[in-house]
């Protein structure tokens, strides 16, 4: 045998080990809209990944991207990531929408995840949590808790998850106060300090004593604590090193089972596109500790309706409800449908802001 | 709609806060604008006062050195940019926007370590009567110390630019770099001083925003506020007066339009948003309708000539 037929063979048997080496490996990607260190929403969905890594060992290899920006750079960037060999790509926001969607057409053997969107494919799932199940826990506690019966709401961007979370917030407040006031400002960001610190302190200067946010940094409870009676609730982590005051509760998403469960389904090869909307009972949604704050009844009460919602029993939106303009929307007992939860734009009665377009 | 909920002694009070780091950055840049430099670097040399700052607070419990030393790290990206324009004659406009991006990516590379840390709070001053007075003590006797070095500073940018022999070199060289030259002054060293003082005002800026306003350290947290000051100062005719009112209107109406948002006012959240920028370029722009220049060899580059 020539010297050059050997080592072509030579070469070909090593192509076909490494690539065979290399789909051993699952290459699991990661967009993530805010930096790892904002102790909030990006921080999670890291631990999620982090979870990944340490269950399957050297079985898969992550990368990820922080801070992308929601619109025509997250194209560019989920596509590079594609390109680099991912099998499963999760992207965490959103605003990631329909570059994901764009981009699962041009790579039909990737898999996409998406969070808290709506438009699926054949290679395209949504996942996401039902937080308004811990915003019920939050507007029980914010209500019963305040004094000025003024709440301050910094709210993010006006899309329906946002909307649902005031909803379910004002809601339980109303249900345990019915005195209470929501104050909203809408700081048109998932993540920006200075903006929230700005927001949280106007709403402080206006009477409010409970602070609840939809934003991911914890310059709010930062403030909060600057300003001394104000109690806030950890958004999306525990944002402990502000316990046990102002941070009294907080909302978790546990990102971490379902990471798992869905790159075991790449590995094993049945992986199909599902809308997954997940709450507390599985685990996806956790309460942060309720810490001694506090008063003890307000917090039995509290992880009562929690088990309630884990066991199924409750459901945060249960009539006799109306919206904000008079018009029915549940009737005694009934409960609310998804479809109307996901596409949620409007008030419950009582709210008094409008909200923008 | 709750118009009665606004407290206006708090919202005075927020305004003069909010203000300070624009007002810190905008001073600064009127000095360097003045001796003839274009620095268009204010945004990356407040980030890295910010960082600085915030890093020095942290590692040693102290604001005031975390400050003094965001002041050192602003001067010292401004000396990089200084030996770039008056020592090689590079083009101000590139070398300042190099600076710039520069800034905030240095920035973000020292910053990896203490993104989510809480820095030492900054004490506020509380005099014993007069913090307590109903509407003045609030606003004029609560604040922390770097606000009333702010004010302080400007206070004495204008007294010197207008009554001493020092302010009336760095107007000349500002002027006419050649004739300053030709009286005997020197030009460069003038202009580095300026540059050296812009930047250690921006750093502090940039460090109070870091130590006081937010407080936290994030990447790119100034979001745009050296932009805002470097507009500041055009918009207000290279005048220290007005550096000051278009400071206070710009962290006014900031602040305003978040209170207007929480009491629940009709006008839509978009255009609350923009009125800050809108408000203050319209009221400066009409103030510098009196026939006020730009200092005349602003821009230019400097070749001493025998």
């Amino acid at each position: 045998m020539t010297l050059t037929r050997l080592l072509t063979g030579a070469a070909l048997a090593l192509g076909l080990a490494t690539t065979a080496v290399a789909q051993d490996k699952t290459k699991v990607g990661f967009i993530y809209v805010g930096p790892i260190g904002d102790g909030g929403w990006t921080y999670e969905h890291d631990k999620g990944r982090l979870a990944l890594e340490e269950h399957f060992g050297d079985k898969v290899e992550t990368v990820y991207q922080e801070s992308v920006p929601e619109g025509a750079d997250a194209e560019r960037a989920i596509t590079q990531m594609a390109l680099q060999g991912a099998d499963l790509i999760f992207t965490t926001s959103f605003g990631y929408m329909d570059p994901t969607v764009n981009v699962a057409k041009k790579f039909p053997d990737v898999k996409f995840e998406h969070a808290t969107g709506y438009k699926t494919a054949d290679n395209v799932s949504t996942y996401s949590a039902r937080f308004y199940e811990g915003r019920a826990v939050q507007g029980h506690i914010a209500g019963k808790m305040t004094e000025s019966n003024i709440i301050g709401y910094i709210a993010s961007f006006p899309i329906p998850e946002v909307i649902r979370g005031i909803n379910a917030a004002y809601i339980h407040a109303k249900k345990v106060n019915p005195d209470v006031q929501f104050k909203i400002i809408w700081a048109y960001t998932w993540f920006d300090p200075a903006k929230e610190a700005d927001a949280a302190t106007a709403l402080i200067e206006q009477g409010a004593d409970v602070i609840l946010q939809h934003t991911d940094s914890t310059a709010p409870q930062a403030a909060a604590e600057k300003a001394g009676n104000v109690i806030t609730f950890g958004q999306a982590s525990d944002m402990a090193e502000y316990k046990p005051k102002p941070r009294v509760s907080s909302i978790i998403d546990n990102w971490a089972p379902y990471y798992i469960e869905r790159t075991q389904a790449v590995m094993d090869g049945t992986w199909e596109s599902q809308q997954t909307w997940d709450g507390i009972g599985p685990g996806m949604v956790e309460i942060g500790e309720i810490t001694d704050a506090v008063p003890a009844e307000v917090k039995e009460e509290a992880l009562a309706m929690k088990e309630a919602m884990a066991n199924g029993e409750y459901h945060p939106f249960t009539g006799p409800l109306k919206k904000q303009d008079g018009s029915d929307w549940l009737a005694e007992g009934e409960v609310a449908d998804d479809g109307t939860l996901l596409g949620m734009d409007f008030y419950v009665e009582g709210l008094q802001s409008e909200i923008p377009q | 709609m709750d118009l009665s909920s606004i407290n206006p002694a708090l919202l005075v009070a927020s305004l003069l806060v909010a203000a300070t780091p624009i007002l810190l950055a905008a001073i600064g840049e009127l000095v360097v604008e003045r001796s003839g430099v274009l620095n268009l670097g204010v945004e990356g040399m407040m980030i890295t006062g910010a960082i600085c700052g915030f890093a020095v607070s942290v590692e040693t419990g102290s604001p005031l050195l975390g400050f003094v030393l965001a002041a050192l790290g602003g001067a010292v990206l401004a000396l990089l940019f200084a030996l770039l324009t008056q020592v090689a004659l590079a083009n101000q406009v590139a070398s300042g926007l190099a600076l710039t991006l520069f800034g905030l990516g240095l920035s973000s590379l020292m910053g990896q370590g203490y993104v989510g840390i809480k820095p030492p709070p900054t004490p506020k001053l509380d005099i014993p009567v007069l913090s307590d007075l109903p509407f003045i003590g609030r606003v004029v006797f609560s604040h922390d110390l770097m606000v009333y070095f702010a004010l302080a500073l400007v206070a004495a940018v204008w007294a010197t630019l207008k009554y001493t022999r020092a302010g009336l070199i760095l107007r000349a060289v500002g002027e006419n770099h050649d004739a300053a030259h030709a009286l005997g002054y020197k030009v460069v060293r003038v202009r580095l001083m300026a540059i050296l003082f812009g930047g250690a005002c921006a750093g502090l800026g940039g460090a109070y925003i870091s130590l006081v306003r937010v407080p936290q350290w994030t990447e790119g947290m100034t979001a745009g506020a050296g932009w805002i000051a470097l507009a500041l100062v055009v918009f207000a005719s290279w005048k220290a007066g007005r550096v000051l009112l278009g400071a206070w209107l710009f962290g006014g109406v900031t602040v305003l339009q978040l209170n207007l948002q929480a009491a629940g006012v009709a006008i839509p959240v978009e255009y609350l948003s923009m009125s800050p920028y809108l408000i203050t370029i319209v009221v400066l722009v009409i103030m510098s309708a009196d026939k006020s220049r730009a200092p005349a060899s602003l821009g230019r580059i400097f070749h001493a000539s025998a």
